[in-house]
């Protein structure tokens, strides 16, 4: 097993009242690609920011366990998860370019992703970092290699960071929402490389994302999450046939391009999805 | 008055000697919704950014009312049109909390009841009122997208310039932003151009839609014609092809699912 969470919870305390974001999820991972979609503000950025230990210092994080693979993350040094990250868990953040240093090109932050783990020379970085770009489709990776981030298009910067997660061929990538920026052509193509990534070298995949048919056709598994819990689990190919109201009323909202509607439905949330069942 | 609100014309836009916007034109009539997609780095973004008076440097012709507008923009104008941003991380000040943001474009534009005007824009984005006082960091992805949506809202402008406004929401939240676009649509008027990578979103609000690749607007269509597939450019096609396999739901269930108890 690759992730293994039980009971995770993560509370911010402001202006004197406390207020728990995640509240008892869990979940395991293997070689495999998990899917997690729901609510806006539920918890998954955050649940997969807390594997990387890279909450901020104001959250109060607990967990029964919290382990990546032979690592326990609650306990573990700062050294010791900084080979983690950007080595053998490749992280996608959800705000591309503001993850992405301002003051250096997109090339140099690649080649120092890719060195991290290969201790190649600088000549074999940057070939390295020119074929990734090459294989997330970028048109003129030379350009690109030498831009700054404010420099290149929202798609682009998505691009850039998944390459860079998947320069020091990691065992896990965690991906959150890395394609919503890219047009349909380019997103088929980044999927077709990371499930190539999967499928050759067992690497794992933590997909988050708010698009329900992509991850329905892409992943094995879906969690579907609201008000930070995990309301129901599934294959992720019978995600369109969910049975939780919640799940239910969430593909009733989805726009269409071959059904049209006047006006879309409005999810009717209930109390008793906010009843706590982990206790 | 014109009822032809947004006219550009030959819009050409270089950085540092590359063109990368290279002739766009394109016309949307008062009350209407004009649709971009295309190619991620086709030029989408740099086309709104100059109509919103933020890039000054451009040629071509930008026409807002029947005027042409210069490059360097009035107060009146940045009130009049708005622009949510593809990147709200990157358009919101960090060290400023929602309520001061909320509050500056109000003060700027000398707008009144600010506290009324402040705590409507949060519910109409479905927003909690505690994220009022909350920073942009202190906030989900999805929070902070609908903190630049509100933003764009609270002066109640007259064109909104819609760069990926939904792509970091769910879709319970996405279908209250596009409920609302229709409804200020319907009720005041406003005119929208709206990029988004998902032809979904876009054929639900747009009556017409653009298609960039490369710097071109290559296609213009309206929505029937490329959802009955009467659409001429490979790439028109292949955006369709790909939305519309995305769309096609596996009709059997495979296996049941595990609702957990409080379903
Ligand atoms: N630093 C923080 N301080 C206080 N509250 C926070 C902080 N970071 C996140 N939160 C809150 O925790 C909740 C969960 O946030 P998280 O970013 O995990 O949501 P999410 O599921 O990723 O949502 P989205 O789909 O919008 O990205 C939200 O309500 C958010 O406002
Ligand atoms: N400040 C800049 N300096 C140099 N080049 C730039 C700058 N801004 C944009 N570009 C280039 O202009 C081109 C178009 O970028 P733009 O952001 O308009 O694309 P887009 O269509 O919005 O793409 P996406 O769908 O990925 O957001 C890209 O090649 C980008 O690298
Ligand atoms: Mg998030
Ligand atoms: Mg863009």
């Amino acid at each position: 097993m690759l992730v293994d969470i039980q009971n995770l919870r993560i509370a911010f305390t402001s202006r004197g009242k406390r207020f728990e974001a995640v509240r008892g999820i869990s979940l395991t991972l293997g070689r495999e690609k998990l899917g997690i979609v729901g609510e806006s503000g539920s918890g998954k950025s955050l649940t997969a920011r807390a594997l990387m230990k890279l909450l901020p210092k104001t959250a109060q994080v607990s967990a029964d366990t919290l382990r990546y693979d032979d690592v326990d993350v609650l306990k573990a040094s700062e050294r010791q998860m900084r080979r983690i990250r950007g080595g053998r868990v490749g992280f996608v953040l959800q705000d591309p370019k503001y993850s992405l240093n301002p003051v250096k090109t997109i090339g140099s932050q690649i080649d120092e992703a890719w060195r991290e783990h290969k201790r190649g020379s600088a000549r074999q970085a940057k070939q390295a970092t020119l074929d990734l770009l090459d294989q997330v489709l970028i048109r003129d990776p030379k350009k690109v290699y030498a831009s700054y981030p404010h420099e290149v298009s929202g798609g682009m910067g998505q691009r850039a960071m998944i390459a860079m997660a998947l320069a020091p061929n990691p065992e896990l990538l965690i991906a959150d929402e890395p394609t919503s920026a890219l047009d349909a052509t380019v997103q088929a193509e980044i999927l077709r490389l990371i499930n190539d990534l999967v499928e050759k070298r067992g690497m794992g995949l933590i997909l988050i994302s708010h698009d329900l048919p992509l991850v329905s056709h892409f992943c094995d598994r879906v969690c579907v999450m609201y008000s930070g819990q995990i309301m129901e689990e599934m294959a992720a190919s019978d995600l369109m046939n969910a049975r939780h109201p919640y799940t239910r009323g969430l593909l009733n909202c989805m726009p269409s391009l071959m059904h049209p509607r006047d006006r879309l439905p409005v999810l009717a949330r209930e109390d008793i999805w906010l009843e706590e069942t982990a206790r | 008055m014109s009822d032809r609100m947004i006219e550009v014309a030959d819009l050409r836009i270089s950085f540092s000697s590359a063109e990368v916007v290279k002739g766009v034109a394109f016309e949307v009539a008062r009350g209407e919704t004009f649709g971009i997609v295309g190619e991620s780095g086709s030029g989408k973004s740099t086309v709104l950014r100059a109509m919103s008076g933020l890039n000054e440097s451009w040629d071509g012709r930008i026409l807002f009312n029947g005027e042409a507008v210069p490059k360097r923009r009035s107060r009146e104008f940045f009130r009049k049109v708005q622009m949510v941003f593809q990147d709200p991380f990157g358009s919101l000040h960090p060290r400023q909390t929602i309520d001061r943001i909320l509050s500056e474009i109000l003060l700027v534009n000398r707008i009144g009841e600010i506290d009324r005007r402040i705590n409507k824009a949060l519910s109409d984005v479905a927003l909690p009122q505690t994220a009022r006082f909350r920073y942009p960091h202190q906030l989900s992805g999805g929070q902070r997208q609908r903190v630049a949506i509100a933003r764009a809202l609270i002066a109640e402008p007259k064109v909104l310039l819609l760069d990926e406004p939904t792509s970091a929401l769910d879709v319970s939240v996405q279908a209250e932003v596009l409920n609302l676009l229709a409804d200020l649509r319907e009720e005041h008027g406003l005119t929208y151009v709206m990029v988004s990578h998902n032809l979904a979103v876009i054929s639900h609000l747009c009556a017409r839609v653009g298609v960039m690749q490369n710097g071109l607007m290559v296609e213009q269509t309206s929505v029937e014609d490329l959802r009955a597939g009467n659409v001429s450019h490979p790439h028109t096609q292949e955006l369709r092809r790909l939305s519309v396999e995305l769309e096609d739901v596996p009709a059997e269930p495979s296996s049941v699912s595990q609702a957990k108890p409080g379903a």
